[in-house]
């Protein structure tokens, strides 16, 4: 594992100086570096081996984009979302590989605030912009934008002895009502940021280039964060109006990290060293009939206080769950850890509304994101518990499912998505 | 199918620009106000001068020969700068235009049709800008397009339009994909004059308050969903002819330019983005695919022609949009029997895994497509 971060990346990320677009836009190679010097002396964001930057750039800042692994997992979890799934179109290899330097090259850019190509003016009149432009003037925002491979495109592409054997397809869990047409892909892209803007932008941006090589399947949309990375910040809520994600892996907890999170040099396939597996679904909440439900039963569901978000029996958030005072099927009682066998997934879910569902309803829900180190110790067990016995399964519905491989990070300014799974030596 | 075409009139204006800032450094024959004289017979076409200042130059004409003729003057690039038609045996007619420095051509055209003979005309005054004589080509070849795709729409469209006349429901409903080919093969060229679009391939939800709606789309209702043919249809139907006709004569005047050609290729996947594979365009009679088929032939036809330029300047763009093109083609060939005909899959029999499938391919093309205008101008 690389400790070092590239000089280049100094350059190229100003960090928490937090550079307006706009300035930035245009500029070529030199102009970068002059806007490094510009910044002053402001300290580069970098994440160096496992060390993650605790709190991370305020909210306008940059995430450091290279790194041991890819930036939107540990690192602190924006407010906005928007995640989508790609189909491959290509048979060539050597075009999808080509797609994934030009999606890495502007990856690397957006991720610092600057405009993809050539900006979004000031170019040839006769062609289009290479920047779509509706991030000029917004800072970075955060901007992290994670990769994933799923199942699929190892069939696609012949790479079946390089697909790990811990990206399974996850099994069909009771009360699943599954939208094919919103589930799987062959590639996936988080888009993170806090402004949603800057979020859309990304994924437009990698998408347009992509056009002939790659196709989204489906995207989704996520206007709020309902668990954080960032124990001290306040816990977020999910739609169902309780505290989420309470005693989520924070992006400070190597061992935690270790353990969980990241895949280790031993698990193989060598290519995945440091990356994650990725579980994306898309739980549809009947907040409505939610809604109805008294506040006692609410608690119970959930095993913990609405305002305080403690434990039953406990008078603190943050205070050991006793899981023997919770109703057997509570939801907080059969998600943890001590209820399966010490399972914990590093969720990074987003509450999502996308508008009504033609019965006067909101089409609402919870996006989830779970992080994990091995899928078959990770989601599918705990999937699989409460799916099963969980009381809170009377108002979700899981709607949409995908599985992903998600590679380490990108180490420099010559690496690129995917190089260590299509090239031959790797 | 939209009211108005930027690109097109954008490209004309550069044109002009172009034109505008031209220079002297050749004499002039004929001095300011000295009209030329064109003599024009049967294969014959005589200028009394070679070069004139810009400004505004006059053409004394005289037919000396045995059939009507037609006089223009020309660009390089085969577009009209001014013509007066039908000018019969034995007759003159003085015609006057402001032409600005430039080379240009007089040509005649007698039985006004082909080629006709032409005579070289410098117009002196300013820098003359340099033209590059293989994109003239492109233009004069796809203007050539452009006018055959007209003049084979016309006995369509009459036969159509006879077909309603007479009644004939069926016989109708069989032509109206037909007549509308050549028109969607060069819609962004039939786009930018404006005013024929809105009366002839306007859809019921593009009519602005007050306008009245005819033309095929208009037909296309009454054939397919009102199921009957009235007095309105029939005289809709004359009315379709005439406005074509219109087009027909002044497709030659069309302001193109290898840019707006490009743009319009690229227009042209826009109009199956948009239209076509949302089933948007002939809601009646889904058709579409007739007319998608006509838009991508058109800006293949456009391409083709821009091609040798722009693959010097980008290779890997002319081979990407080669390999789209072909995937394209061979996707809508999935949707007819017989490759040489163009009835195609009725559009509401394609399903919504299809009709993505369909769309995935147009983005595929339309992309890289967009790029042919700045690779054709580098």
């Amino acid at each position: 594992m690389t400790d070092t971060t590239e000089a280049s990346q100094a350059a190229e990320n100003t960090g928490s100086s937090a550079p307006s677009r706009r300035s930035l836009i245009g500029w070529g190679g030199a102009g970068l570096a002059l806007g490094a010097a510009a910044a002053g002396g402001a300290v580069a964001m970098t994440r160096t081996g496992n060390d993650v930057d605790p709190v991370g750039a305020d909210a306008g800042g940059a995430i450091a984009f290279h790194g041991a692994h890819q930036a939107g997992i540990a690192t602190p979890v924006q407010d906005r979302l928007h995640f989508a799934a790609f189909d491959v179109q290509t048979d060539d290899r050597a075009e999808l590989v080509q797609m994934l330097k030009d999606w890495t090259a502007a990856a690397r850019r957006m991720t610092a605030g600057h405009a993809v190509g050539e900006g979004a003016y000031g170019g040839l009149a006769e062609a289009p912009p290479d920047d779509t432009g509706e991030a000029l003037g917004l800072k970075p925002s955060r901007l992290t934008l994670t990769i994933g491979f799923g199942p699929s495109l190892f069939e696609k592409f012949g790479l079946n002895d390089r697909r790990p054997e811990a990206l399974v397809d996850l099994p069909q869990f009771p009360g699943d009502a599954l939208e094919k047409t919103r589930s799987n892909g062959d590639l996936c892209i988080q888009a993170c940021a806090d402004d949603p803007q800057v979020a859309v932008h990304a994924i437009r941006n990698l998408a347009r280039i992509g056009f002939g090589k790659v196709v989204i399947r489906w995207s989704q949309l996520g206007f709020g964060k309902t668990s954080s990375t960032t124990p001290d910040a306040q816990t977020p809520r999910n739609l169902m109006g309780f505290k989420d994600g309470t005693r989520n892996i924070a992006g400070t907890e190597k061992d935690r990290l270790e353990k969980f999170v990241w895949v280790g040099e031993k698990d193989g396939p060598d290519w995945m060293t440091g990356g994650s597996y990725l579980v994306a679904r898309r739980i549809r909440m009947h907040i409505e009939t939610w809604d109805r439900t008294s506040l006692q039963e609410q608690e119970d569901i959930f095993g913990r206080d609405k305002g305080e978000g403690a434990p039953v029996g406990k008078a603190k958030e943050h205070d050991k769950p006793f899981l023997k005072a919770m109703k057997p099927d509570a939801h907080v009682r059969l998600a943890h850890p001590d209820s399966n066998n010490g399972v914990t997934i590093l969720r990074r879910g987003y509450s999502f509304t996308d508008g009504t569902d033609g019965l006067g309803r909101l089409e609402a829900g919870l996006f989830f994101l779970a992080y994990q180190r091995d899928v078959r110790k990770g989601f599918i067990p705990l999937q699989r518990s409460l799916s099963r016995s969980d009381a809170l399964n009377e108002y979700i519905q899981h709607v949409s499912s995908a599985v992903f491989a998600v590679p380490p990070g990108v180490r420099g300014k010559d690496d690129w998505w995917g190089r260590a799974l299509f090239s031959e030596e790797a | 199918m939209r009211a108005v075409r930027l690109s097109v009139v954008t490209a004309a204006a550069t044109a002009a620009a172009l034109t505008a800032v031209t220079g002297c450094t050749e004499k002039s024959d004929a001095k300011n106000g000295d009209a030329i004289q064109v003599t024009a017979a049967d294969s014959k076409c005589d200028t009394s001068a070679k070069t004139v200042p810009a400004g505004q130059v006059t053409l004394k004409i005289e037919n000396k020969g045995s059939k009507a003729t037609e006089v223009e003057i020309v660009f390089p690039d085969d577009r009209i700068v001014s013509e007066k038609e039908n000018i019969g045996p034995g007759t003159k007619y003085t015609l006057t235009a402001e032409v600005k420095a430039g080379s240009y051509e007089i040509a005649c055209r007698p039985g006004m049709k082909g080629h006709g003979v032409r005579q070289k005309l410098t117009v002196t005054g300013g820098k003359v800008a340099k033209r590059d004589p293989r994109l003239d080509k492109a233009v004069a070849a796809y203007r050539a397009y452009a006018q055959e795709q007209a003049d084979a729409t016309l006995p369509k469209a009459e036969a159509f339009a006879k077909s309603v006349k007479d009644g004939d429901m069926e016989a109708a409903k069989k032509a109206f994909a037909d007549s509308r080919l050549g028109w969607e093969r060069t819609e962004p060229v039939a786009e930018s004059f404006g005013d024929i679009d809105p009366k002839v391939d306007v859809r019921e939800d593009g009519l602005e308050d007050g306008q009245k709606w005819t033309g095929w789309h208009r037909l296309e209702k009454a054939l397919w969903h009102d199921k009957k043919i009235g007095a309105e249809e029939k005289t809709l139907a004359d009315q379709l002819v005439t406005d074509l006709k219109d087009w027909q004569k002044r497709v030659g005047k069309a302001e193109i330019t290898p840019t707006s050609m490009a743009n319009g290729a690229k227009e042209l996947l826009d109009e199956v983005a948009t239209g076509k594979v949302t089933g948007e365009e002939d809601r009646y009679s889904h058709t579409d695919l007739t007319d998608f088929k006509g838009n991508v032939e058109g800006a293949q036809k456009a391409y083709e022609l821009l091609k040798p330029v722009a693959q010097e300047n980008d290779a890997a763009l002319t081979t990407e949009l080669d390999k789209q093109f072909t995937a394209l083609d061979t996707l809508l060939d999935k949707y007819r029997t017989d490759k040489s005909s163009y009835v195609f899959t009725s559009y509401d029999k394609v399903g919504k895994a299809d009709r993505k499938e369909l769309s995935d391919a147009v983005n595929a093309l339309a992309e890289p497509l967009s790029k042919l205008a700045a690779a054709v101008v580098k």
